[in-house]
């Protein structure tokens, strides 16, 4: 496709709202800085009221920033309306107009822009067999499946050949199924087009599927920027680690320094290496990012426990451990070949220094 | 904090759209030009005279007998109708959602009496109500032979005017009963509780804001209500026909315009009672949706008593509508029952009827369409955009609803007769047919404004955010999305401006000149000398256009109307 690829840069965004119930101004957004590059694929990810949609909706120009500027390519675009912007959003909602038929639906934003009617239809035609859904332009709307929906409310958007996607939750309306094989199309049909996109979501997995990099946001404050790898085995904080995936956090206090970069680690009375420490001075706290499958369980390792959960999921073990006062979660995956342990069993938590985080 | 550049940036957006900002200043002048400003002349010109300012003119039409009496008369008559027609209106309501309707016949009823005030001109029901029950009256002379039956006064206006607004409690607290969970119900009754105790401790109380709504609305309609106490009314006068006696007979227009201030206030109060305490609660209330289809009443005894009750007041109401025409087949009502068409021979060559039903007609065939726009586009701004001045524009619009006919009709006169502020300014205004058209818009502007706003509500915001992300602009979303989607509301809002302009009178009747000749004023006259014959054969035209206008938007929305396509499977 023929459109000019355009990153989308927001210098020190904040967006103001009013408390319903108290009356009092917050911040919804606060000072947001935020680079994306021509192609790239961004997900905002964080749990509902983190500002998100905010953004998203800020970028598309349904909202107005109280300080800071947007730019899309060199272009700053805060006083832009909506339809002057070239941006094409994925409503949650699909929002789709009910008063005309899929072909219609999709020409919509040809037809505003004056195009010659083969070429619309040319290029509708083709967009339709791009989403997969050929030979249903003359369906209306309330004719077809969520998922065909869906691919309407994309193909709408990518018909335009905008500078960049908006994606509003897209999938939350699918089932959980359609909605991982409607993440790969979408992830398919953006890197066929090269182009630009801005994808909301709280689904964690969504984000790690798509996205070349990821923005977390908590509160109205972006958290942590980074890749999948980045953001999940190096999270920025204890609430990164707790969003994406899952996480034991041992509190612990560094005993001593062995090398610039790994310490020795005490914890409910055991010591143990961990690496990643170059921040962290001798006798300092320190939390410790412990991810569920990066445990085992064995007879002999580093932290003695006690097992009082044990679960056969089919493809995992589900452990509940207790190290000391300290609940540990372990996950052992295709149980079938490893030894099982029942509640009441003694055991060991056994990990290595680079198998842990260090915040 | 400071949501300084927010605003900025909202207002250079705004500008950015020349139509819409276009609209806005257009709309806003209409309302303040034609709402507000005549209701802000009479406050001004019944306290400011040639001696400065002065409660000189309240003292004096407050010390006037007649007026007390008018206050008395009004009140009493707004609260007895108010109560019984919420009444009638529960039990039809309650019929219709909890009891099993065994015929068609009976569903029909049901549906021919919640039409009937739509389709009917104000004073059909007096008329009728004189012609049955009057001094020459078929039922009270002809069939109990009573002679000095007096049907004039508390009595006549009180049955009229219940008998005329209960259909509309009746649909409210229908849509009411409806959204109650029958869960709710069952509960109570799952513990023990009687049929007659589960109505009084569970499913009154959750509609008790909405009876008190449905009170106050039909008290705001009985007190505004001008053409029933004009025809049946007799000696008994009510502040809306005081008011017009004041400027017709009296030529106090000062004093009238005094009057005016005072029913304004009533109207006012009551409406602010009605918006914001009970139909904020009523809704809060009853939120939630109904789960599942409710179990209706079988069990005969109470079905029968409650069926026959409604079918007995629902046969009466139409029998009294079907007098009218009756009445206009009739040589001589009250002696001589032979058929003959002379009165509508005569409304043709005698009295003007063609010019009369032409004038009606186009004047109403005018407003309809800019009602119905105007209203779309209020309805659109109020719900779908942020822009300073939406309060004002909802809030005026809203505001209309509480101005009597009457009230309006004598803040135009103050307001127009000598130019805007009395300097001239647009004085070729008043008298033209002009005005006319705009008193129609603006009495049928509300109703329009609210079946607008409440079906925009159902529409998912995203909808026009799509299309403005597309890259449409504001009209072109309006035109190209909104209008379609909520095609049927205007249609809807077309056939019911053109109605209710056509069978308007209260305002009308106060601007009108001789130029025009509308029906509803011939009518008027025709029922005030006595000629019960030629105002039935009028008012059976009017019915007849009115019902035929009904029928016509029924077809058009099944036909055109979004909800067949989007129905559609």
């Amino acid at each position: 496709m023929a459109t000019e690829k355009k990153g989308v840069r927001l210098e020190h965004i904040s967006k103001i709202y009013q408390d319903q119930k108290t009356g009092k101004d917050f911040y919804a957004v606060q000072d947001a800085n935020i680079t994306i590059a021509p192609g790239e694929f961004v997900t905002l990810l964080g749990p509902s009221g983190c500002g998100k949609t905010t953004i998203l909706r800020m970028i598309a120009g349904f909202e107005s920033p109280d300080e800071g500027k947007i730019f899309l390519g060199d272009e700053q675009i805060d006083e832009l309306t909506p339809n002057k912007r070239d941006t094409a959003m994925v409503f949650q909602s699909y929002a789709l107009l009910p008063h005309y038929n899929i072909f219609d639906n999709v020409a919509y934003g040809l037809k505003l822009r004056k195009m010659d009617k083969n070429v619309i239809r040319e290029k509708v035609l083709h967009i339709l067999s791009l989403v997969g859904l050929e030979g249903m332009e003359e369906r209306m709307t309330n004719q077809l499946s969520g998922g065909q929906q869906q691919r309407v409310a994309l193909a709408r958007a990518l018909v335009i050949e905008p500078s960049v996607l908006l994606f509003d939750e897209p999938l939350s309306n699918l089932d959980a199924k359609l909605r991982v094989d409607m993440r790969n199309e979408i992830r398919r049909i953006q890197q066929e087009a090269g182009i630009t996109a801005i994808y909301v979501t709280h689904d964690q997995s969504e984000a790690m599927a798509l996205s070349d990099n990821i923005i977390i946001m908590k509160k109205g404050v972006v958290d942590q920027v980074g890749d999948p790898q980045t953001v999940y085995y190096h999270p920025a904080d204890e609430f990164v680690a707790d969003f994406i995936g899952e996480s034991n956090f041992l509190h612990a206090t560094i005993a001593d320094k062995l090398d610039s970069e790994t310490a020795l680690c005490r914890f409910e009375g055991h010591e143990f290496e961990a690496s990643g420490c170059s921040h962290l001075d001798k006798g300092k706290e320190c939390c410790i990012v412990l991810r569920p499958e990066s445990a085992r369980l064995a007879d002999e390792g580093t932290l003695a426990c006690e097992v009082v959960l044990s679960r056969f999921m089919g493809h995992y073990q589900n452990y509940h451990v207790m190290v000391g006062d300290t609940l540990i979660k372990i996950t052992d995956f295709n149980p079938r070949t490893h030894k099982i342990y029942n509640v009441g069993d003694h055991a060991f938590v056994d990990f290595t220094k680079d198998e842990v985080h260090v915040l | 904090m400071a949501k300084s550049q927010s605003a900025r940036l909202e207002r250079k957006k705004l500008l950015g759209d020349p139509i819409l900002i276009t609209t806005i200043v257009v709309l806003i002048a209409f309302l303040t030009l034609f709402i507000l400003y005549p209701l802000a002349i009479l406050m001004v010109d019944s306290v400011v005279s040639d001696n400065g300012i002065s409660f000189d003119v309240f003292t004096r039409i407050l010390a006037l007998p007649s007026f007390d009496r008018a206050i008395t008369n009004t009140l009493r008559v707004g609260f007895a109708v108010g109560i019984l027609s919420a009444l009638i209106g529960l039990l039809f309501a309650y019929v219709e959602v909890y009891v099993k309707l065994r015929t068609k016949f009976m569903t029909g009823l049901f549906r021919v009496v919640s039409m009937l005030p739509v389709v009917s001109p104000p004073f059909v029901l007096s008329l009728s109500m004189i012609m049955m029950f009057g001094k020459k009256g078929l039922i009270t002379r002809g069939l109990l032979g009573i002679f000095d039956n007096n049907i004039y006064g508390f009595w006549g206006i009180f049955i009229v005017q219940t008998m005329s607004f209960f259909p509309v409690c009746y649909m409210m607290l229908k849509g009411l009963l409806k959204n109650i969970d029958p869960s709710l119900e069952e509960a109570a009754r799952d513990m023990g509780a009687s049929r007659w105790k589960v109505f009084t401790s569970v499913t009154l109380p959750l509609i008790l804001p909405g009876l008190g709504n449905a009170f106050l609305v039909s008290f705001i309609e009985s007190i505004a209500d001008f053409a029933n106490p004009m025809i049946i009314g007799g000696s008994y006068d009510t502040l809306a026909t005081t008011i017009y006696l004041q400027i017709t007979g009296a030529y106090d227009k000062q004093g009238a315009a005094a009057m005016a201030v005072v029913l304004l206030s009533i109207t006012l109060l009551m409406f602010v009672v009605q918006k914001f305490v009970l139909e904020a609660k009523s809704t809060s209330t009853l939120s939630g949706k109904a789960t599942r289809a409710r179990m209706l009443i079988t069990d005969n005894s109470v079905r029968i008593p409650l069926t026959i009750l409604c079918a007995l007041v629902a046969l009466f109401v139409i029998g009294m509508y079907l007098c009218v025409p009756y009445g206009s087949f009739v040589r001589s009502w009250g002696s001589n029952y032979e058929l003959t068409t002379k009165w509508f021979e005569q409304v043709f060559t005698k009295y003007h009827g063609l010019q009369a039903f032409s004038d009606s007609f186009m004047l109403s065939l005018i407003a309809a369409p800019i009602t119905a726009l105007l209203s779309m586009i209020i309805s659109y701004l109020v719900v779908k955009r942020r822009f300073r001045g939406r309060g004002f524009i909802e809030a005026v619009s809203m505001l209309a609803m509480a101005v009597p006919g009457t009230v309006l009709g004598v803040g135009y006169i103050r307001g127009f007769s000598s130019g805007v502020m009395h300097t001239g300014f647009l004085q070729g205004l008043y008298g033209t047919g002009l005005i006319l058209i705009i008193v129609f818009v603006v009495r049928s502007l509300p109703t329009g404004t609210r079946s607008g706003i409440s079906a925009l509500r159902q529409i998912d915001k995203s909808i026009e955010e799509s299309a403005y992300d597309m890259g449409a602009d504001s009209f072109t979303v309006f035109m190209t999305v909104t209008l379609p989607l909520i095609k049927d509301s205007f249609l809807s809002g077309l056939v019911t401006a053109f109605v209710r302009s056509i069978t308007a009178i209260s305002a009308v009747i106060l601007l009108v000149t001789p130029e025009f000749l509308l029906i509803t004023v011939q009518i008027n006259e025709f029922a005030g000398k006595g000629s019960y014959g030629m105002a039935c054969a009028f008012a059976t035209i009017l019915i007849v256009i009115t019902y035929g206008s009904v029928l016509l938007m029924n077809w058009a929305i099944k036909h055109f109307g979004t909800s067949r396509a989007l129905k559609e499977e």
